[in-house]
C-alpha cells in the first residue's frame, strides 16, 4: 500500500503530536480516503497495522463518521443541504433537481463515474443558503441554474 | 469565501479583523496580534483567569458557562499532562460562526488557546475543526507553521521559557463530536460517544489529564479581553453577559449573514432591522433562536434580550447563536420532522432514550405530516420527547427533546390539521412561493 509523499510526511508529524498513536486515525482515514478514493481493505489493513489496531477497530471507527466510506463514490460527490435553514431556502428542492438532472438518488453515482449524489447535514453554511458542498468546496446562495453550471464545470475537468 | 456583511449596530471584536487579511500573520501583528500573549506571559495564572471571570465571557458553543469559572476548575497541581481544546466541531445547524473565524483570524484562536494555557498551567493545545471544513483546516495548519516559524509557539515562546505547543486536528463528520466529552474520545481516535461526568474534563479530560473545553469564539474573544480590561468587555452587554456574539442569520430574512451584535441586543430588531424583516413579503411564524437544539419563539415572543439569562427567562436558550428565521409559509410539522430527522441520523446509538427516542419520533412525525396521523400521537410525540430530557450521558437527547416539545405546545393547531388523512395544508396552499428565496 503506497500514498503519496505528503500523505507520509503528514503522518510522521502528527504522530509526533500526541501521547498515544491511535489518535492520528479520524484525520488519516479522511487524508488517505482524499487519495485511494474511498477505505479499501487494503487501507483499512494498513492504518490499523501502522497503528497496532485491529482492522475491527478501525472499521468501528470508519462506520461512526458521516464523511468516512468504504465504497467507492464518484469523481465529484455533491453534498446537497437540507437541514432547517437550507430547507427554508430551497435545499430540498435543489436535491429533487439533482436527482432529475443526475438521475440518480440519494447516495448513488452516475453511470460514468463522475458524480455521487448525497443528502447530507448541516454543513455550516446557514447564512448562505442552500448551499451545496462538493468534495471539499462550498458552492452557495444557489438556485437550480447555478447549481447546473457549477456542475457542468466540475464535469469539464 | 463566505461572503461578509455589516449593520451599523455591530459591534466588532471578535469580527474586526474579518476581510483584513489578517491570516497572514505580518497583518496580524499589525492588527495587535500576538500583544496579548505576550502580556498573560507577564501576569499570575490567577490573574488571568479572574480577569476572564470578570469580563463575564460565557461559553459560545451554547452552554454558557463562565470562561474563567471553568477554567478555575483546573487543578493546579497535576500528574499528568494538562491540556487546552479549542472545540471547532461546528455543526449545530443554523450556526456558521466559527467557520468566519477561521477563515478570517486563525491566529486570535492561537492566542486564546495559549492564553488559556498560561492561566492553567497547560502546555499543550489542539484546534480541532470538523472535516467538513477542510479549507479552514488548511488555513489552521499554516497559522500554526508560521507561529512557529517566528518563536510565537513551542519552546520558550516569545523568549520567556515558558513552552506551549499548539496542533491542529480534523473530524471526519459527525455532530454529537461537537460535545465536550465525545470530542475527546474523537480526538483520541475513537468513536465519539460520550463519557460519564463527574469527573469533569478540568480533572480528567484527554489521556486522563485535566483539559480546558472551549468553543472557537470563546477562545477568540480571550485575547481582547486580555487587551482590552475586563470591565471594557462586560459593559458591552448585560450584566453575568460579557461581550458581544456573532449571531448567525439564517431562514426568511431579506439581509441573512452573520452580525457581531452585544450581547443582549433585541431580538426582534435583529430579525426587521439588522435583517431586515421577512423575505418574500410574508410574516413571521418562529425563530429558532440558538441553533436546532432551542425550543422556538414564536412571532409574539421575540420582544426579548438575546443574552444567556434573558433567554432561559424566555423559556430558550441562547446557545449557538444561529437564528434561523421561519415565516407563515411553512408547515411546522415539517419543520420539526427535519429537526428530528437531523437528530436521529446523529444519534450515537449509546443511550437507548436518545437512540429509540429519536428514532420512533422520525417515524411518527414522518407518518404523521404525509397524513397518517391519528389524534393521540400529538401526545405521544410530547410524551416520548419529554421521556427522554436528562436521560443521557450527553445532551443529543435534549438537543432533540427540547424543540419537538416547543413545535408540540405552541403550534399543536398545525398538528391537528394534518388529522384524518388530509394532506398538508402548506404544501398545497401556495406552490409556487415555495421557490428558494434569494437576494
Amino acid at each position: 500500500m503506497r500514498f503519496s509523499d505528503q500523505f507520509e510526511a503528514r503522518f510522521a508529524d502528527m504522530l509526533t503530536h500526541y501521547p498515544t498513536k491511535r489518535s492520528v486515525l479520524v484525520p488519516t482515514l479522511l487524508y488517505a480516503q482524499d487519495e485511494v478514493g474511498y477505505l479499501s481493505d487494503d487501507v483499512i489493513r494498513e492504518l490499523a497495522q501502522r497503528l497496532d489496531l485491529t482492522e475491527l477497530e478501525v472499521h468501528n471507527v470508519i462506520s461512526y463518521y458521516s464523511m468516512l466510506t468504504t465504497k467507492p463514490r464518484g469523481k465529484f460527490n455533491v453534498q446537497v443541504c437540507t437541514n432547517i435553514a437550507c430547507l427554508l431556502r430551497g435545499g430540498e428542492e435543489l436535491l429533487e433537481h439533482c436527482e432529475r438532472k443526475l438521475g440518480i438518488g440519494n447516495k448513488g453515482t452516475t453511470a460514468d463515474g463522475m458524480f455521487t449524489l448525497e443528502e447530507v447535514e448541516c454543513i455550516g453554511a446557514c447564512s448562505w443558503a442552500p448551499a451545496v458542498q462538493v468534495n471539499y468546496d462550498f458552492h452557495e446562495n444557489l438556485t437550480a441554474e447555478k447549481l447546473d453550471k457549477v456542475l457542468d464545470e466540475y464535469r469539464k475537468n | 469565501m463566505a461572503d461578509l456583511v455589516s449593520h451599523p449596530d455591530e459591534v466588532k471584536v471578535v469580527s474586526k479583523r474579518f476581510g483584513k487579511g489578517a491570516t497572514n500573520l505580518d497583518r496580524y501583528l499589525e492588527l495587535d496580534g500576538y500583544k496579548a500573549v505576550q502580556k498573560a506571559l507577564g501576569m499570575q495564572p490567577d490573574a488571568i483567569v479572574n480577569l476572564v471571570k470578570d469580563s463575564g465571557l460565557r461559553g459560545r458553543g451554547g452552554a454558557g458557562f463562565n470562561t474563567g469559572m471553568k477554567w478555575s476548575f483546573v487543578p493546579k497541581q497535576s500528574a499528568k499532562p494538562k491540556y487546552i481544546l479549542c472545540n471547532g466541531d461546528e455543526s449545530e445547524p443554523g450556526t456558521c460562526k466559527d467557520r468566519l473565524i477561521f477563515e478570517h483570524d486563525p491566529h486570535s484562536v492561537i492566542e486564546g488557546v495559549v492564553i488559556a494555557g498560561i492561566a492553567t498551567g497547560a502546555h499543550a493545545g489542539y484546534v480541532y475543526i470538523r472535516g467538513e471544513y477542510r479549507y479552514l483546516l488548511d488555513i489552521m495548519q499554516k497559522a500554526i507553521k508560521d507561529a512557529y516559524a517566528r518563536g510565537f509557539l513551542g519552546k520558550n515562546i516569545f523568549g520567556s521559557g515558558y513552552d506551549f505547543e499548539v496542533y491542529w486536528h480534523g473530524g471526519a463528520g459527525a455532530y454529537e463530536v461537537g460535545e465536550e466529552s465525545a470530542l475527546m474520545e474523537s480526538l483520541e481516535g475513537k468513536r465519539g460517544i460520550p463519557r460519564i461526568r463527574p469527573p469533569f474534563p478540568a480533572v480528567v479530560g484527554l489521556w486522563g489529564g485535566p483539559t480546558v473545553i472551549n468553543n472557537a469564539e470563546t477562545l477568540a474573544s480571550v485575547p481582547h479581553i486580555l487587551l482590552g480590561g475586563a470591565e471594557w468587555f462586560a459593559k458591552l452587554g448585560p450584566p453575568k453577559n460579557g461581550g458581544t456574539r456573532l449571531f448567525c442569520l439564517a431562514g426568511h430574512v431579506n439581509r441573512p449573514g452573520v452580525y457581531e451584535l452585544p450581547m443582549g441586543y433585541n431580538l426582534k430588531k435583529m430579525i426587521y432591522e439588522v435583517g431586515g424583516g421577512i423575505s418574500n413579503g410574508r410574516k413571521l411564524k418562529a425563530v429558532v433562536p440558538g441553533g436546532s437544539s432551542c425550543p422556538l419563539l414564536t412571532a409574539d415572543e421575540i420582544d426579548v434580550s438575546m443574552d444567556f439569562d434573558s433567554m432561559m427567562k424566555a423559556g430558550s436558550m441562547l446557545g449557538s447563536g444561529g437564528v434561523v428565521v421561519v415565516d407563515d409559509a411553512t408547515c411546522m410539522v415539517k419543520f420539526a420532522l427535519r429537526i428530528m430527522k437531523f437528530y436521529q441520523h446523529e444519534s450515537c446509538g449509546w443511550c437507548i432514550p436518545c437512540r429509540e427516542g429519536t428514532d420512533w419520533l422520525k417515524k411518527t412525525l414522518t407518518r404523521f405530516h404525509h397524513g397518517g396521523g391519528v389524534k393521540k400521537d400529538i401526545d405521544n410525540i410530547q410524551y416520548l420527547s419529554e421521556n427522554m430530557l436528562g436521560r443521557t450521558f450527553c445532551p443529543l437527547g435534549d438537543a432533540a427533546a427540547m424543540p419537538t416539545i416547543s413545535i408540540v405546545k405552541k403550534f399543536r393547531k398545525e398538528f391537528e390539521d394534518h388529522l384524518e388523512g388530509k394532506p398538508c395544508p402548506f404544501e398545497k396552499a401556495d406552490v409556487g412561493e415555495r421557490e428558494p428565496a434569494l437576494a
